[in-house]
């Protein structure tokens, strides 16, 4: 056990591929749990931008540190646009939703229609 | 520990931190300014990742953009009257079981499979002319693909929230 704290904390001091992966993967278990357990809507939202964020810091890790080069900073670019055309939609929608409910808590909006 | 360790862990703090205050801050706009700091550690790795024009991306579309569009909704979807918007929570003991696992699933299958790659892999060149020629010869149909979609997003968007009288 104390050999294998002392590999853990040698491996710590030199950043490489693995830290900034286990950094996304944390990101994106906070991301999670932030979609799942938020009742406003926009909070559950901003869960949603932490996980995404997480799958580019993948991307963009990987570009560096394998053969993928380029192709995986083309690909979170694309990501980066899906984000933003994603957050003006579903915005849009949660504006819509507090007019005609005068609410935007997620377990309270359980009718399709009025 | 050299110097590009140090940033490495500045900017990991910075983006973790910021996302726990996101994930489980109470008050709303405590969660919204946390956000920034997320982001902003986040764009700090893209640096150390020499994604230049990501990061360059990331604090301009990110920061600038889909974060102030947060705030409005922030702003527009509360009955500000008083300074402190809470905000409560569902189901967070079955949640929280449940990303610890696919978090600690994920850290351990990353540190398992990669843990031993290249320590310094060649540096690369200035970024932004790489990306620039693909998305203009092999991703061309996903990048005009992507620009129709922009414009259909916003035009939705726009008509979606527009109030009808």
């Amino acid at each position: 056990m104390g050999s294998f704290m002392a590999g853990l904390l040698e491996w710590l001091q030199h950043v490489q591929l693995a830290h900034f992966l286990i950094v996304s993967a944390i990101l994106f278990a906070l991301g999670f749990y932030g979609i799942v357990t938020r009742k406003n809507a926009i909070l559950v939202l901003m869960g949603l931008e932490l996980v995404l964020n997480a799958a580019n810091i993948n991307l963009i890790a990987f570009s560096r540190y394998t053969s993928l080069t380029l192709d995986g900073q083309v690909t979170a670019v694309f990501v980066i646009i899906l984000a933003a055309a994603e957050a003006a939609i579903a915005l849009a929608i949660v504006l819509n939703i507090y007019n005609r409910f005068q609410t935007v808590n997620i377990d309270e909006i359980s009718h399709l229609r009025e | 520990m050299e110097l590009f360790d140090i940033v490495f862990y500045c900017f990991a703090f910075f983006a973790l931190a910021g996302a726990v205050v996101v994930v489980f801050s109470r008050s709303i706009m405590y969660a919204a300014f946390a956000l920034l700091f997320a982001f902003f550690g986040i764009a700090g790795f893209y640096v150390l990742l020499h994604a230049d024009f990501l990061a360059i991306t990331q604090v301009l579309i990110y920061i600038g953009g889909i974060l102030v569009l947060m705030l409005f909704g922030v702003m527009l979807t509360n009955k500000v009257v008083s300074v402190d918007m809470k905000t409560g929570t569902l189901q967070t003991v079955p949640a929280m079981i449940v990303a610890a696992v696919v978090g600690g699933s994920l850290a351990g299958i990353f540190y398992s499979t990669w843990s031993t790659t290249e320590a310094s892999p060649p540096v690369m060149m200035t970024s932004t002319p790489g990306i620039g020629t693909l998305l203009m010869t092999s991703y061309l149909l996903p990048f005009e693909i992507a620009s129709v979609v922009l414009l259909v997003a916003l035009v939705g968007a726009a008509m979606v929230a527009r109030r009808r009288d």
